[in-house]
């Protein structure tokens, strides 16, 4: 097993009170599988997904990634973690402005030391990016934009790629492009994948989907 | 609709405290050092009025002689005898233990109502008692104290008078000052007899001033004050950088409030005047703040105000502030002024913008290289006027305005100059972090660019005065060994114990030099005529500039003069220029000397000429050359036999050493507001990381998310900060030299009248440079202390769909 949450609880303070946003939460993910985490407003879907990531840790509950717990590592090792082993793709794209395509499509291989210039141009290719490479993120179109973010996503050939409404800024044609690439990319990397999104017509196209209702499963 | 609106407005410094702080703090400290100099200024202007209003000089027309010598007596008895109503006065300077005073000395039955500021009849004073030996001395408060232990007459207080001034009866100045039937001038009372005798017939060597308006002490420091002034400029423009930086989030940020107010039915016109009024209202309180600091400020740099301008120019100013209405209308009218300027290009947008323009704020970040380009090409226009200014003005105005040109420009480049490092620093470096440090140091630039030009201007000032200042003061050490080369220097207190000290020394060292000289006026103003002997120490040491190769020859022969740069440079006198003396005497220039720190001309002549031409000159003063290591037992000796106090017999030392003390005291103001500058500097970047530190956290949040270390990013933004203070430390090195060229090669010449050599002096530099470095420091730690101890909910945030 690749990735397993075992009874993960979390909340947050808020100027009301605490808010409880997962509750008790369990589920596993093996190498090479897709599962779509989808829900309502609020449900705790990317709450979910941080924790999975490393960039959050739970109240309670255990988080094993190759069963190694990751709830419990410390900054260090959490950083060296998201470095190494697991890509995100955001809604809003987050690429890093300062940095031109090419930068960007290297930045976390080069920073987990497992950059691979024939991957890496491989890849470019296949994202259809090779002649976007000099450009800076405000020069490109969304589709682009993330483009370039699931290609940083992969450039290090991690075990996990966590994506959290990625297609959310795009119009329907272009998002359904998008996903297809990445699901075809993840089929030839290994790579499992875990998706959030509202879209249960999205949903229904990765291997396994779950329904996250008030911090808990359905 | 207006109230809604206004709370609106307000709102957004309610949500942005640190933000209203800084614009606040920022505003302040501008106005503060702004209005600490006026204060200052204020103060000394005022105590030149005083010292000019003394015996109604300024408001009473003056009978002098011609060429400023003394006036006989016998000719104010021929005068009062031929029915002229007028009055004498006595003027003249004379040291009570350590303190040197202005004697003013009148005859209070025919003083002028106009002229009487002190009713010498006064029951504590009495006018038998005025008028009859020991006589009485009045003069202000603060003199009284300074004088505490001196022997003196008796002394009555007067805050009439300014400080340094003592008025007494004429005839004990005249016995004071050793002048006996001498006057320096006769008072005119305003309505005079129509029956006298025409002035030509009764005192023929006589001639008819108006009223001094301006004194000669108002004018000599003129050219100090308006480097106060500049200084005070300089500081404004540094803290106005921070408000418009300040302003200037503020307005992007409220772009989606303007925009939605204007949607819900706000005028355009309305919204902009009510950002008006919000302003006047910020800068009416921050100015308030501003000019409260300032006379903080002024009161802690008075003292050494009050120091430079009796060590420059004998000029006596009150070591303590009064409440200027003035100086709290300026401070606040600038304050207002300023924030109007710094906010007139927002509000201009703001007025042009149209409804539907987009509402996303648009930060700094996303200004275009267009705009830097424009930026940097406005620089070089401004740099090329200054050096068009430097070629083709004169004056002391032109000097500023090519300094502030400079400087402008240079500031407005730094941003393109630091973009061009940061670019090259992005293509020189491998590691992924290394170029992503200086890509993200790249972005950061615009948002940060007032901020490092506020450093710029602060560290260029600092290197550039810095320069200057050690410039003179190694150029003042060498001079100092030049025009000091006798071992003792000795002041006796009449002439005929100065005849006796002259014999006593003569058997028992090598040279005797003779200190002789008379204050006349010469070229209209001021001048101290001395009598020097022929003598190797002079040949040898004298500080020359430029001189005939027989100048020592000629001045022993009393064929020649020679007269120090301040006044060869104020009358455009070259060598072979005739130089006018007693009686229509007058003898060729026939050499140049360096006089650093005297604000009068000075001329040098035979000691026999100055004998023969001005029987009166002051003949106290020696110089004498005897073996080094018998001086201290020649000195014992000397004060023994005459009963001489200390400081009328001192060493070579003990000059230097006061020489440089006043020298040192001199720049204290200088020192003392550079450091104020850069502290403002500092604060400016401090406001503006502590500001963009908000802005900073989505940009830092992918980094994070991919696997950095919040520490390490901490360290980066450190590290940030300190490259971009390094790099304009970089460029502010040219732009100091170049400010300190123009300090020594025209403001001082213009306003001193002398010219320095520049020196360079790379220590201090790096001192500077580890001082910009630590101000980045510590700007930066608490932007990165927040940053390290952010929650990792605070950064998952940026990613969340909700945000």
């Amino acid at each position: 097993m690749l990735l397993d949450l075992e009874d993960v609880s979390k909340s947050y303070p808020t100027g009301e009170g605490v808010l409880q946003v997962l509750r008790g939460v369990s589920l596993s993910l093996d190498a090479g599988e897709s599962l779509a985490l989808t829900g309502e407003s609020g449900s705790g879907k990317s709450t979910l997904l941080h924790l999975a990531g490393g960039l959050d840790r739970p109240d309670s509950g255990a988080i094993r990634f190759e069963g190694k717990d990751i709830a419990g590592l410390g900054d260090v090792e959490l950083a060296a973690f998201r470095r190494v082993s697991v890509g995100l793709v955001f809604q809003q794209f987050n690429l890093i402005p300062s940095l031109d395509v090419a930068a960007n499509l290297a930045f976390q291989a080069r920073l987990g030391d497992r950059y691979d210039a024939a991957w890496s141009e491989w890849l470019t290719e296949r994202l259809g990016l090779s002649k976007l490479l000099d450009r800076y993120p405000e020069q490109l179109s969304g589709g682009q934009q993330q483009r370039v973010a699931i290609g940083r996503a992969l450039a290090g050939r991690p075990q996990l790629i966590l994506a959290d409404e990625p297609t959310g800024n795009l119009d329907e044609a272009t998002g359904d492009a998008i996903l297809e690439l990445m699901l075809a990319l993840m089929r030839e990397t290994g790579a499992a994948l875990l998706m959030v999104t509202h879209s249960n017509r999205l949903a229904s196209r990765l291997g396994r989907r779950l329904h996250l209702a008030a911090g808990k499963l359905g | 609709m207006l109230t809604q609106g206004f709370a609106v407005l307000l709102s957004h410094w309610w949500r942005h405290k640190l933000q209203f702080a800084m614009l606040l703090l920022g505003l302040a400290l501008a106005t503060a050092l702004w209005s600490a100099v006026q204060a200052i200024n204020g103060e000394a202007r005022a105590s030149y009025a005083r010292a000019a209003a003394v015996v109604g000089q300024d408001r009473l027309e003056q009978l002098t002689t011609a060429d400023g010598t003394h006036i006989p007596q016998e000719s104010y008895i021929a005068l009062r005898k031929a029915g002229w109503l007028v009055s004498p006065v006595l003027e003249g300077e004379k040291r009570f233990g350590g303190e040197r005073l202005r004697i003013l000395g009148v005859d209070p039955i025919t003083l002028p109502a106009d002229a009487a500021q002190v009713d010498v009849g006064a029951a504590d004073i009495g006018l038998a008692r005025f008028i009859t030996a020991p006589g009485v001395f009045i003069m202000s408060g603060e003199t009284a104290a300074r004088l505490k232990g001196v022997d003196t007459p008796p002394i009555r207080i007067s805050d009439a008078l300014p400080p340094g001034t003592v008025l007494t009866d004429i005839g004990i100045a005249q016995q004071v000052l050793d002048a006996p039937g001498q006057l320096s001038r006769l008072l005119l009372a305003p309505r005079q007899p129509t029956e006298a005798r025409p002035l030509a017939e009764v005192a023929p060597g006589l001639v008819r001033r108006a009223p001094a308006v301006e004194s000669d002490l108002s004018r000599l420091t003129d050219s100090f004050h308006l480097n106060l002034t500049a200084f005070g400029l300089l500081a404004f423009a540094v803290g106005l950088f921070i408000v418009h930086s300040a302003i200037g989030l503020a307005f992007e940020q409220r772009r989606p409030v303007i925009r939605t107010l204007r949607a819900l039915g706000l005028p355009l016109r309305t919204l902009v005047l009510l950002m008006v009024v919000e302003l006047l209202v910020l800068s009416t309180v921050a100015g308030l703040i501003g000019v409260a600091l300032g006379y903080g400020v002024a009161s802690l740099l008075l003292p050494d105000v009050a120091a430079s301008l009796r060590g420059l120019y004998g000029a006596e100013v009150p070591g303590t502030l009064s409440i200027r209405p003035s100086v709290w209308g300026l401070g606040l009218a600038i304050a207002v002024a300023g924030t109007l300027v710094s906010a007139a290009s927002r509000l201009w947008r703001i007025a042009t913008m149209p409804l539907l323009a987009p509402a996303r704020p648009r930060a700094w970040s996303l200004a275009s290289e267009r705009a830097l380009r424009l930026q940097a090409v406005g620089g070089i226009l401004l740099l090329v006027a200054a050096w068009l200014v430097v070629q083709f003005g004169s004056g002391l105005v032109a000097g500023f305005s090519a300094l502030g040109a400079m400087l402008l420009g240079a500031a407005l480049l730094l941003p393109l100059v630091l973009s061009l490092l940061l670019k090259l620093g992005e293509r020189l470096s491998k590691g992924v972090i290394a170029q992503w440090f200086w890509a993200d140091t790249r972005q950061q630039l615009p948002g940060l660019s007032l901020a490092l030009m506020a450093l710029l201007l602060a560290l260029a000032a600092n290197a550039g005065v810095g320069t200057m200042v050690q410039s003179f003061r190694l150029t003042f050490v060498g001079w100092l060994d030049q025009r000091l080369p006798s071992e003792l220097y000795v002041s006796t207190r009449s002439n005929d114990e100065s005849q006796k000290v002259h014999d006593w020394l003569a058997s028992r060292s090598d040279a005797v030099l003779p200190i002789w000289n008379t204050e006349v006026r010469m070229f209209g103003q001021p001048v101290q005529v001395f009598g020097i002997a022929d003598h190797a120490t002079y040949r040898d040491y004298w500080p020359m500039l430029e001189a005939m190769p027989d100048a020592w020859d000629r001045i022993a022969r009393g064929e020649g003069a020679l007269a120090n740069e301040q006044l060869a440079r104020r009358q455009k006198l070259a060598l072979g220029d005739m130089i006018p003396l007693e009686g229509g005497h007058k003898l060729p220039l026939v050499g140049i000397f360096s006089d650093y720190g005297n604000p009068k001309g000075q001329v040098i002549i035979g000691v026999r000429l100055l004998e023969t031409l001005y029987p009166d000159a002051s003949r106290l003063r020696y110089a004498v050359r005897i073996a080094h290591d018998k001086a201290p037992k020649l000195a014992e000796e000397l004060r023994a036999t005459f009963d001489l106090p200390e400081e009328n017999v001192v060493n070579q030392t003990t000059i230097k050493d006061f020489s440089l003390k006043i020298f040192e005291r001199t720049f204290a103001v200088t020192a003392a507001l550079n450091v104020l500058t850069l502290g403002v500097a500092a604060i400016a970047i401090f406001a503006s990381l502590l500001t963009l530190s908000g802005m900073r956290l989505s940009q830092l949040a992918p980094a994070w998310a991919m696997g950095l270390t919040l520490k390490r990013l901490a360290l980066l933004e450190i590290l940030r900060s300190v490259a971009l203070a390094s790099f304009t430390m970089l460029a502010a090195v040219p732009v100091g030299l170049g400010l300190a060229w123009m300090l020594l090669a025209v403001i001082n010449v213009e306003a001193f009248g002398w010219r320095l050599p520049m020196h360079v002096f790379p220590m201090d530099w790096l001192r500077l440079f580890l001082l910009a470095v630590a101000s980045a420091i510590i700007a930066a730690l608490l932007p990165a202390l927040w940053l390290t101890r952010r929650q990792p909910a605070d950064l998952v945030k940026v990613f969340a769909n909700e945000r």
